[in-house]
């Protein structure tokens, strides 16, 4: 009885709803530090889900490849894949490594660089929302991962952690509109900021309007923003334009295919900049 | 009863949703399943069901995004509540004009669906905007797509719910036929 006369006066129901959650949001907006437990909490129980599901996915699409595909043919294309992979690592270890050794007080960082310590993940799900662009590892806390590691692809730089559970982490992708590295390119060191704009491409800013940059030129990390090792290839720049008297207005094509990913790579390494900041905590 | 399938089927699409929007993440054609269901359950059960619906699935959405973690600037990525604001009231004007007008023909159906998913662009990135939580910048592309997207599936969804009981009736109609 009282459920029908709820529904007959919807739009009561309507305002009182309303009403909830614009306190709520009001609650939250007012508060902005800490993790909250919430949080933590829907995120670990549907990762659990997002798991299964992705166990499931994954399951049917191994027995389908692996029955009608050619066997021997795949796996040893998986074997390929993952050498070229190695490679690439390799190769972008060794573009910045030879970045390193253009400076003495560069070559002195070359053992943090060398040393790079990373641990792979699979995703195994993406954000709830298109309007975010986040995915989920299929690892967390449990594996040693904290908030604002690096994560990176064979390709170039994927993300940063941003919300690890025990046995899962949400990556933040670079794309995501909220997202922010501090880049160099690589041919004329020109440094700025690289954000995301919640699309397939990048924009490059703070770029002083005397830089020298060309299309093609290759963006990396510069390492300034304490998350992302220097280096590390961002993507390539796709149009420069002016953007007024002071800079130029730089989009970047990513080096990454973020629809394309199923492994990543997060680095475990701190980075110089954050090891200073624990230093100074402490 | 009717409630345990609306939160089976907001469940789903969130499901669904995260599954298989990573090999989609071109951000312009992604499409909101969990919008579609909210439309589609206000449509057919009228505003407060819908409403209800859109709360329960936003605030779940919302609940799913890393919302406290901070990004460009110190601001949060996603607050709960905005989500769930945006589709309690695109829950609620569906289901008004599912009431008030005849909206059983695929065109109208896509007109309302799309216009929800603008409604929904609108009210989620403009309060955003308004508490300078996030940046989008000029969307219009995107909101444009992703709405004709939704519109798309949400028009699907009615044709394959409504034709595909039909369809085994007539088939097993057909098969009696025969074995007369």
């Amino acid at each position: 009885m009282a459920l029908q006369d709820i529904r007959q006066r919807s739009g009561y129901l309507f305002l009182a709803v309303m009403l909830g959650l614009v306190l709520l949001i009001s609650a939250q907006v007012n508060s902005r530090s800490g993790v909250p437990v919430r949080e933590s909490l829907t995120s670990g129980i549907f990762s659990e889900v997002q798991r299964v599901l992705s166990g499931g996915v994954s399951g049917v699409r191994r027995l389908w490849s692996g029955y009608v595909g050619l066997r021997n043919l795949r796996a040893e294309n998986e074997e390929l894949k993952r050498q070229l992979a190695a490679a690439e690592i390799a190769s972008q270890e060794q573009r910045a490594l030879a970045d390193r050794a253009r400076g003495l007080e560069k070559m002195l960082e070359l053992r943090d660089r060398v040393n790079l310590r990373t641990t792979a993940a699979e995703i195994i799900g993406a954000a709830a929302m298109p309007d975010f662009r986040t995915l989920t590892i299929d690892k967390g806390t449990r594996d040693g991962l904290g908030p604002d590691m690096a994560v990176i692809a064979p390709a170039g730089v994927v993300g940063r952690l941003v919300a690890p559970s025990a046995r899962s982490a949400k990556v933040q992708l670079l794309i995501d509109r909220n997202a922010a590295a501090g880049a160099i390119v690589e041919r004329t060191r020109a440094q700025g900021v690289v954000v995301g704009g919640g699309n397939e491409r990048l924009q490059m800013q703070y770029v002083s309007e005397a830089s020298d940059i060309a299309v093609g030129d290759v963006v990396v990390t510069s390492g300034i923003d304490g998350i992302y090792p220097k280096g590390f290839i961002i993507g390539r720049v796709e149009t420069v334009e002016k953007n007024g008297p002071a800079f130029k207005r730089i989009v970047v094509k990513p080096a990454v295919d973020f629809s394309q990913l199923e492994e990543v790579l997060v680095v475990l390494t701190p980075t110089p900049a954050k090891e200073a900041a624990a230093g100074v905590s402490e | 009863m009717k409630a345990a399938g609306v939160i089976l089927a907001v469940v789903a699409a969130l499901a669904l949703q995260t599954t298989l929007a990573r090999f989609f993440v071109r951000g312009a054609a992604a499409v909101d399943l969990v919008l579609v269901v909210v439309v589609y359950v206000a449509l057919t059960s009228g505003p407060a069901t819908g409403l209800l619906t859109g709360t329960f699935a936003g605030l779940v959405q919302d609940a799913l995004l890393p919302n406290a973690v901070m990004g460009i600037g110190g601001l949060p990525n996603g607050v709960i509540g905005i989500g769930g604001l945006a589709k309690t009231m695109v829950g609620f004007l569906a289901g008004v004009i599912g009431t008030q007008f005849i909206v059983s023909q695929p065109l109208p159906r896509f007109v309302v669906f799309f216009a929800a998913s603008v409604m929904h662009g609108v009210v989620f990135m403009g309060l955003y905007t308004l508490l300078d939580l996030r940046h989008f910048g000029a969307p219009y592309a995107e909101v444009g797509v992703q709405s004709a997207a939704n519109a798309v599936v949400g028009v699907v969804a009615f044709q394959m719910v409504e034709l595909l009981p039909g369809a085994v009736e007539r088939r097993r109609a057909a098969k009696s036929r025969l074995r007369r």
